[in-house]
């Protein structure tokens, strides 16, 4: 066995690798190694503890990793990058899950943890990290499950709102924490279970009212709160490795949620209010959607623009991934790269279902990298751009979030496809986006709408060019 | 008074004296918490926005590094239930580690220049 000093600079080493892991995300050619660091930071972590005196139960533990670890790596070559952000939602769950689990075997067992004092109990102060660890964990457990039905479809994506939801979850609120104050001052069991069913409770109630639209917000919110979850762990038991790796992962899903709320120009205490984006707005705007004439045209016809263009900006939306169309677009842009056109795609950044989700679509039909622009590095090359071509996205080019102060969206930032010469907009119908808007780009002068399937679409113009 | 008693008294009023002296360890946790959270901060926004995605499953697999605490929960021999609830956490943990880490991977991998 190691000495208490060794391990704790294997772990010290360890959580320096995890560092690494998510330093090299910072571009694609890096990021590859870095997550080799992090696969080395766990499996050192993970087998540091293993020679550990006190842990001896080898044969049951080689198979609870065998058996999870297969699970997980099967699920994780078969899911589809479409499924990605209920995949992910779902892995939150079983940190959180994973996190009661160790709190209450804490609980339990403190003798197994070295955190029993004289009498066989719970330190005061392990019971207060054991009470934060343990009710995080458990809203994580919960409310992660509930946005993975969600974004799965199991569950209805509307917002489930009802009067005196907040008075509930308020009360829930105070009850969680008056048995975890109470489990802190006594280390009885009763106070303990108590607190835990209503923080499991509590994570369902927080995230019914949440609609399918803000999922992307919650995603990276449940992503902090799997961090913190496990930074918990670590205060109780005293594991310093923990600690930084909880702590990374809770500021790395913090400022995912902070941009995604930006990106959405929403204050996340607005997101977490919820009843957003269920009934599609009602009022003037969307009383005359289809009422005003649009320019609609043929593939042909679209065809014909870009192949004449020098320039052209492809803005995917998620109706592209939707309609499976990738691959088919891929093909296009392949077509017009040789004949010299200049093609560049615009993600903006709710373009997909999760933070960065539109740009792993488009790398896995191959698109490369380098011609795939974030929001602000676009935006100023469309007043030089010949043809924007809009393929399945909406409220993010809709002109009405700059110009109509009376719009719900004014002061989200948008792609300015507006500036672009000519504009082709591949969309079933004029029916309006998540936000439920009509989209005064539709009815412009140098707009031509091509109203059908995504992939339909992207073939006949193929077709054309060929 | 006794010199036992003397003895006595010393010792405890040293211990005392040491107690107050020493920083509880759950400082240097926090110390070790906070400096954490401001490396976190930096290294994040960094981060390019086109692997926000991998960065999530990335980070998955990472804060499944709770599964230090499932294998001390499942490490006595005798089974009770204590072991076996932190043997279900060692399974779940391994799902989210190698899940986590396989499909970051598999993502990664599809991000290609152009030729």
């Amino acid at each position: 066995m190691l000495s208490a000093n060794m391990v704790e600079l294997a772990y010290l080493l360890a959580a320096v690798l995890i560092i690494f892991a998510l330093k090299g995300l910072a571009s694609p050619e890096s990021a590859r190694r870095g997550n080799a660091f992090g696969m080395f930071g766990l499996g050192l972590a993970a087998l540091v503890t293993l020679q550990m005196d006190s842990v001896q139960n080898y044969a049951w533990i080689v198979a609870a990793i065998t058996v999870g670890g297969l699970f997980g790596g099967v699920a994780a070559r078969k899911v589809p990058m479409t499924h990605m952000p209920q995949t992910v939602a779902f892995m939150h769950s079983l940190v959180g899950l994973a996190a009661v689990l160790i709190a209450v075997s804490a609980f339990l067992d403190p003798v197994a943890y070295g955190i029993a004092n004289a009498e066989g109990g719970l330190y005061m102060a392990s019971r207060v990290e054991l009470f934060l660890g343990t009710f995080i964990g458990a809203i994580t457990f919960t409310a992660s499950l509930v946005a993975f039905g969600k974004l799965h479809g199991v569950l209805s994506g509307q917002p489930l709102v009802f009067s005196g939801q907040h008075m509930l979850n308020l009360v829930l609120g105070v009850l969680m924490i008056a048995a975890g104050v109470v489990f802190c001052v006594t280390g009885e069991a009763l106070p303990f279970m108590v607190m835990l069913v209503i923080a499991m409770v509590l994570g369902v109630t927080l995230i019914v009212p949440i609609g399918g639209a803000d999922m992307p917000v919650i995603v990276s919110m449940l992503n902090s709160y799997s961090g913190w979850a496990a930074a918990g762990i670590g205060f109780t038991l005293g594991n310093n490795m923990l600690i930084v790796a909880g702590a990374l992962v809770g500021s790395s899903g913090a400022i995912l949620s902070y941009i995604m709320c930006k990106a959405m120009n929403r204050s996340l205490f607005n997101v977490l209010l919820g009843g957003f984006g269920g009934e599609a707005a009602t009022g003037a705007s969307a009383g005359a959607i289809g009422q005003r004439p649009v320019h609609a045209g043929a593939a042909e016809d679209a065809a014909f623009l870009i192949r004449n263009a020098r320039s052209v900006v492809i803005v995917p939306g998620y109706g592209l991934a939707v309609a499976r169309a990738q691959h088919a677009l891929k093909e296009l842009v392949d077509k017009l790269l040789a004949m010299d056109v200049q093609v560049k795609f615009a993600i903006h950044p709710v373009a997909g279902r999760m933070p960065g989700h539109m740009n792993v679509l488009l790398a896995e039909a191959d698109v490369p990298y380098d011609i795939v622009y974030e929001m602000d590095e676009i935006n100023p090359e469309f007043g030089d751009t010949d043809v924007a071509l809009v393929i399945g996205a909406n409220d993010v080019i809709n002109p009405a979030a700059k110009s109509d102060p009376a719009s719900p969206i004014y002061g989200m930032p948008i792609l300015d496809v507006i500036k672009a010469e000519h504009v082709v907009v591949i969309k079933r119908s004029l029916s309006p986006g998540y936000a439920g808007l009509d989209n005064d780009l539709f009815y412009m002068d140098k707009t031509m709408m091509l109203f059908d399937d995504a992939k339909k679409a992207c073939e006949s113009m193929l077709h054309t060019l060929d | 008074m006794s010199m036992q008693a003397m003895n006595s008294d010393i010792v405890s009023s040293a211990v005392v004296a040491h107690e107050a002296s020493t920083v509880d360890p759950v400082v240097f946790s926090f110390t070790v918490f906070v400096l954490a959270i401001i490396v976190g901060y930096h290294v994040v926004w960094n981060v390019t926005p086109a692997l926000h995605t991998p960065l999530m499953s990335v980070t998955n697999a990472i804060s499944s590094i709770v599964i230090v605490g499932a294998l001390l929960a499942a490490g006595p021999l005798e089974m009770n239930l204590a072991t076996v609830l932190g043997l279900i956490a060692v399974g779940l943990a391994s799902v989210n580690i190698f899940g986590g880490f396989m499909v970051t991977q598999r993502m990664l991998s599809m991000f290609k220049k152009r030729k």
